[in-house]
């Protein structure tokens, strides 16, 4: 049986003017014991996905099953087997740390003590702050505990919407360990993310914009099929090589990425770009022939011509 | 060369208590510079920040924004900055073009210069179309960028991005980038916080805070050199890990 099945799923939101299509025509499906992540910007559909699969929306058309329970007809079924973490944190924040996951253990008729096993390793570390409100908590340990929250029923399956969204690169990092580990103990896993760097942690990865998937593979099958060959260029002024690199006659595309731009070309005539480069100025310019990235391979994806808005603006 | 100091602090501190937020923060930022000011969550930059804008009185310690006190010349400080960030830009329920009216009028353009102006961002981004839609009804890029155009439609001497390419997609992102390099070409003081580490990297020079101390201050370049890391990542990491506090 598959986790997760979604087939055509459409949602539109109305507003006064026109129809809003968050979720366009979106099919796919997760495999037992995956870690899947719906990897995009806002506004790419991640959220109302997450809702339709936890039965809290109503899809407009298509179809949605979790471990072959209908998301419609279903719905109680599914919401036993589930944990959902929001992408807002939505834990009452006047109970304290240890209220909170009492009363999510409660609802699901079941007590921490049952599956202290689940949550210890998160849980620990919130625990000598058991007795403050959750409105008091950092930022780092709200997240904490809406991840215990949303295990302590022992899921079967995990939604977790943008749970590292504004958190800092060492607290995402520990939080994708913690993951592991709970993918490790056969939790099927679905989380979404605008950070492409942590596309690569998971298993399978949907590459999403304006409520459609662009791709669903692996994260090597993906940068594998990024198609053309990838440059690294650095000089002394990033920001002249910036403009001259785009302005160079066979440049495809060229776009900033840390201490590097990272540059595909239509033609490759690498003595003509270091004569270009020379001529206006770029002394010891480095280009190195390089691995693309899943943000790389966003990029490109996103420049395909079926973009519904212009992402060429002019400065 | 002698580079004009545009943010100046010394020992600046801000205490909640018996709790130091920020401890006695000590840098300089020259004009025309990209400065990341980057920490985990907790550390203290939203703190430290709102002591540099003239919202926030600081426990002790001074500091000079564009050569005016935070102390007594906090409304000098307030004419002579632009700020954005990713909570906070614009008024969704009005057009751009109110929008640029608006806050040309709080920044004390005169109606010339504004319509000037609001012409000029107007061409340059793009947006004859849109001038007179919503700004709830564009894309969250778009937004963004008519944000940090309108931070700057006043030429300020510094302007200050909290957070300001959170949700967009890679492009965009690389976009707005684009827009920060211009300004700062332009002679603008960009002060900058992301949690993107790539973003890091295009800073002249970025300092790090842990647990309300600056830990690091120098450029990319050396920052990695001296923490023998390949990445602003891996420098981040290194030096965060060790932190105690969490926001």
């Amino acid at each position: 049986m598959k986790a997760v099945e979604l087939e055509n799923i459409v949602k539109t939101y109305p507003t006064k003017k026109t129809t809003v299509t968050a979720v366009n025509d979106v099919s796919f499906s997760v495999e037992e014991g995956e870690l899947f992540g719906l990897i995009g910007p806002d506004g790419a559909g991640k959220t109302s996905i997450f809702r339709i699969l936890t039965t809290l929306l109503l899809a407009d058309k298509g179809e949605a099953k979790v471990l072959g329970y209908n998301v419609v007809k279903d719905y109680k079924a599914i919401r036993d087997i589930v944990g959902y973490m929001p992408g807002r944190f939505s834990l009452y924040q006047d109970l304290t740390v240890e209220e909170n996951l009492e009363f999510f253990a409660t609802i699901f008729n079941t007590t921490i003590q049952e599956n202290y096993n689940l949550v210890a390793d998160i849980y620990k570390q919130l625990e000598p702050f058991k007795t403050r409100r959750a409105g008091k908590l950092s930022g780092g340990m709200k997240q904490k505990l809406a991840l215990s929250c949303a295990l302590i029923h022992k899921p079967k399956i995990l939604f977790l919407d943008e749970p590292t969204t504004g958190v800092d690169p060492v607290s995402r990092r520990e939080f994708w360990e913690m993951l592991k580990r709970l993918k490790a103990q056969g939790i099927t896993i679905l989380v979404s993310t605008p950070y492409m760097d942590e596309a690569k942690l998971c298993d399978r990865i949907a590459l999403m914009q304006d409520g459609k998937i662009m791709t669903i593979d692996t994260p090597g099958n993906i940068v594998r099929q990024f198609g053309r060959n990838l440059f690294s260029v650095h000089s002394e002024n990033m920001f002249t090589l910036l403009n001259d690199l785009r302005a160079f006659p066979q440049t495809e595309s060229c776009f900033a990425f840390g201490e590097n731009h990272h540059l595909t070309l239509t033609e490759e005539s690498m003595a003509e770009l270091e004569e270009y480069l020379l001529v206006r100025g770029h002394k010891n310019a480095a280009i190195n022939k390089i691995e693309p990235g899943i943000e790389d391979c966003f990029m490109q994806l996103m420049k395909s011509p079926s973009q519904p808005f212009p992402n060429e603006m002019a400065f | 060369m002698n580079r004009e100091v545009v943010i100046k602090t010394d020992k600046l501190t801000k205490k909640f208590g018996d709790f130091i937020a920020a401890s006695e923060i000590t840098f300089e930022v020259f004009k025309g510079e990209i400065f990341g000011f980057l920490g985990a969550n907790g550390a203290g930059k939203t703190t430290a920040m709102k002591m540099l804008i003239g919202i926030s009185k600081p426990s002790y310690g001074k500091a000079q924004i564009a050569g005016f006190d935070v102390y007594k010349q906090t409304e000098q400080i307030k004419k002579n900055i632009g700020y954005m960030s990713q909570k906070f830009s614009l008024y969704e329920d009005l057009t751009i073009k109110e929008n640029i009216n608006l806050f040309g009028g709080i920044y004390g353009l005169s109606g010339k210069q504004i319509e000037t102006k609001s012409n000029e961002l107007i061409i340059k981004l793009n947006l004859y179309k849109e001038a007179d839609k919503l700004v709830g009804s564009l894309p969250l890029g778009w937004k963004q960028k008519l944000a940090f155009s309108i931070a700057i439609l006043h030429e300020p001497k510094i302007v200050f991005l909290d957070e300001p390419t959170g949700g967009v997609d890679p492009i965009t992102r690389r976009q707005f980038w684009d827009m920060i390099y211009e300004a700062a070409h332009n002679g603008i003081t960009v002060f900058v916080t992301t949690h993107y580490m790539d973003e890091a990297e295009y800073c002249d020079r970025v300092s790090i805070m842990v647990d309300g101390v600056i830990k690091a201050l120098d450029s990319p370049a050396e920052l990695k050199k001296q923490f023998n890391a390949i990445s602003m990542d891996d420098v981040f990491l290194r030096l965060a890990r060790g932190a105690q506090r969490g926001d």
